[in-house]
């Protein structure tokens, strides 16, 4: 067993911090704030090659794994999570058509996403249908050579800034397995019929687009199915088990910014004539967050190791992702305790880290659901 | 323009809390995160700027140990052609005198218009390697250098003075010159860069083979103590209004000679 990074992983991870330092934290909190973000920064991060690393070099990725993307939005979110995602977040979707769509829709598709030339999303979640994707009722219904699509959308990453999205649809409401009712079609956001509402108020990564996707009588080509038709179900798990591996990345960075910022604050803050930092619990509190920051960091690691090896463990890749999101909220609720009355303010950067850590409990599979898949793979 | 450029991986100690070695005569590294000499990065960055305009070949040296590598690494995915590492265990023991006749050595047998080394090394901030080495090489260079210009053979540069002066010179090459940060704004390192980096030639050097004479390895510059600065009186706190206090603050600093 050996636990080091090979040479390029290590340079991988250093040239991701140094951009990230050298271009995040300026405007880092003005994003915040607005809910604004300057796409000259994800154009930057495209032409150095950090956006889809592990789209193969035949559509112009860097043909590494999504191990390599892992380290890379650890290193993000290590800076600032908000501008981390807008930037990462333009690939959400790539990591399927790489596994599903044919040569012509990866050529379309796939190639423009690491060269900066456009930005993409995934739409499954729908109003009435969040943990149980299996409820979503946006409808596709086959027209000629057209299929026309009809529903709504929630909380699509990207939705009002991307140029196309993955859509989950209904193709087959009437199959007795509801796991073969469903089916992805790629759909460009300026096909008449679609609208996306941003959705503004975010707890946090507010430099990332959030919206909410209507899309009445939209008339997509039968060539933009991606995957078989009825498959979209299975797909999208084999999907999840690859993305649910950056989440842990994600939450693995902002619980070392945590542990940073904390580390920081109690060596320099006096108290009682001493630092904080000579307490023995708030000793005890950077233990547990250097202790659980490396548990979490190797099991994702193990998981997307696996997974680049095409060796997919579910219940792994679940204990990762639920495990990683708790210590990241954990970590961050901490690291703000030990700032005091200072960590409830934004101009300290623990607000942010605070308010930013809670998603990666909640998307690509809540911490529950995740328990659920864990508990079925032991339990059968 | 063929150019050498020579770079150091050092210990970034600007906000580290820093500890001396048991020896009693250097600061504890251990713990602390190593990374390219900051002038390195901007000395890097100019040759390879140079390359892109006139064509020619970038070659970085090191002196150091594997895990030193990650300095040559870097700056062959910044765009040097191929590196050099003459392989040592640490380089602590080494003084600048030592580093510049191994670099010297090294460098006699490569192909040259230009070497670029950095003015300083953040670690020991002696700022001898680069002349120690024209010296020894018997070539032009100058120090500081802020700008560089090539004409017709021959470089412009300009060396920053005291007080912010420029002073311009035309150097014939071959030449060493010492580059200053600010000179340009080093790029980033990029995935492909360091994909690219993977397949270039990055050669290591044992230090015997080299036949430098014992005589010629021994440092010049014993170190006999390092120690932490020792704390001073506790900072004197301004009391009484915002008026008073920004008063008392002015007549401090024009005492001191900061303000006049
Ligand atoms: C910022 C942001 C970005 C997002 N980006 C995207 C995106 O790009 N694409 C996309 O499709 N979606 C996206 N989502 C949606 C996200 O994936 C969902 O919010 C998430 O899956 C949870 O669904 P829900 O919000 O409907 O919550 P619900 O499913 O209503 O869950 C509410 C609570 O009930 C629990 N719960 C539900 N079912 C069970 C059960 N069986 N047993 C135990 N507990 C249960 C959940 O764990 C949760 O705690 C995003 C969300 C946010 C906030
Ligand atoms: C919104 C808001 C409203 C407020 N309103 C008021 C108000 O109306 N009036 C007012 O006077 N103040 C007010 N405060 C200040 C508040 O009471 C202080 O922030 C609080 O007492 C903590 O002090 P501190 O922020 O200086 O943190 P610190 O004292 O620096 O504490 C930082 C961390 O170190 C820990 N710590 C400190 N000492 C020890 C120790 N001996 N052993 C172990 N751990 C220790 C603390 O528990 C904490 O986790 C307000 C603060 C906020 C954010």
């Amino acid at each position: 067993m050996d636990f080091n990074l090979t040479k390029e992983q290590q340079d991988i991870q250093r040239a991701a911090r140094e951009f990230a330092l050298g271009e995040f934290p300026e405007r880092a909190q003005e994003f915040d704030r607005d809910e604004t973000f300057d796409l000259d920064i994800w154009r930057k991060a495209c032409e150095l090659g950090f956006v889809g690393v592990f789209i193969d070099e035949a559509h112009e990725g860097a043909g590494l794994g999504f191990f390599e993307h892992c380290l890379i939005v650890e290193e993000f979110w290590a800076v600032d999570a908000g501008i981390a995602n807008a930037i990462i977040t333009a690939s959400f979707g790539a990591e399927m058509l790489g596994m599903f769509a044919t040569e012509e829709q990866k050529n379309k598709y796939l190639s423009p996403i690491p060269k900066g030339e456009a930005i993409m999303g995934t739409a499954i979640t729908e109003p009435d249908a969040g943990s149980d994707v299996t409820c979503a009722t946006t409808s596709a219904v086959r027209d000629g050579d057209e299929y026309i699509i009809n529903g709504t959308k929630m909380f699509t990453t990207n939705g009002s800034i991307a140029n196309y999205l993955l859509v989950f649809c209904q193709t087959d409401p009437d199959n007795p397995d509801r796991h073969q009712r469903h089916s992805f079609f790629i759909v460009e956001t300026d096909r008449a019929g679609y609208e996306a509402n941003k959705i503004h108020g975010k707890l946090g990564i507010r430099a990332n687009d959030t919206a909410e996707v209507s899309l009445v009588n939209v008339r997509v080509p039968a060539s933009n199915l991606v995957g078989q038709e009825g498959k979209g179900f299975k797909n999208l798990m084999d999907f999840f088990n690859v993305t649910r591996l950056h989440i842990c990345a994600m939450a693995v960075g902002i619980a070392r910014a945590a542990l940073e910022e904390s580390v920081a604050h109690i060596k320099k803050r006096h108290q009682f004539g001493v630092p904080l930092a000579s307490f023995q619990i708030n000793q005890f509190k950077i233990a547990e967050m250097a202790t659980k920051i490396r548990a979490a960091r190797n099991l994702y690691y193990e998981a997307a190791w696996l997974a680049d090896k095409g060796k997919i463990d579910h219940g792994l890749v679940a204990m990762a992702k639920w495990f990683s999101g708790e210590m990241a909220v954990r970590c961050a609720d901490e690291a703000l305790q030990m700032h005091g009355g200072y960590g409830y303010i934004d101009e300290y950067k623990v607000q942010r880290i605070y308010r930013d850590a809670k998603i990666v409990e909640i998307y690509e599979g809540t911490k529950e659901i995740e328990k659920i898949i864990v508990a079925n793979s032991i339990l059968g | 323009m063929d150019i050498i450029v020579c770079a150091k991986n050092v210990p970034d100690v600007a906000e580290a809390d820093l500890n001396i070695s048991d020896k009693g005569t250097d600061i504890d590294k251990e713990d602390l995160v190593f990374g390219i000499n900051d002038w390195d990065n901007y000395a890097i960055e100019e040759a390879v700027l140079l390359k892109e305009k006139y064509g020619g070949t970038v070659t970085a040296i090191t002196v150091g140990s594997e895990d030193d590598e990650e300095v040559l690494r870097r700056c062959l995915a910044m765009g040097a052609d191929t590196a050099i590492r003459i392989d040592v265990d640490g380089i602590s023991r080494f003084d600048s005198f030592v580093i510049s006749k191994i670099l010297s050595r090294v460098v006699k047998d490569l192909q040259f218009d230009l070497i670029f080394t950095g003015v300083l090394a953040e670690d020991d901030y002696c700022g001898m390697v680069g002349m120690m080495m024209a010296e020894e090489l018997n070539i032009n260079h100058a120090n500081m250098i802020t700008a560089l210009e090539i004409e017709d053979g021959k470089a412009r540069t300009t060396s920053e003075l005291e007080g912010g002066l420029g002073e311009v010179s035309l150097i014939e090459l071959p030449a060493l010159l010492t580059i200053q940060t600010g000179i340009n704004e080093p790029r980033y390192v990029s995935i492909l860069g360091i994909r690219k980096a993977a397949k270039k030639e990055l050669k290591t050097i044992e230090l015997p083979d080299l036949g430098i004479s014992d005589e010629e390895l021994s440092p010049r510059t014993i170190i006999e103590e390092a120690f932490l600065p020792p704390e001073t009186e506790g900072a004197e706190i301004l009391a009484g209004n915002p008026d008073k206090i920004s008063s008392d603050l002015i007549e401090i600093l024009k005492k001191k000679g900061v303000m006049e």
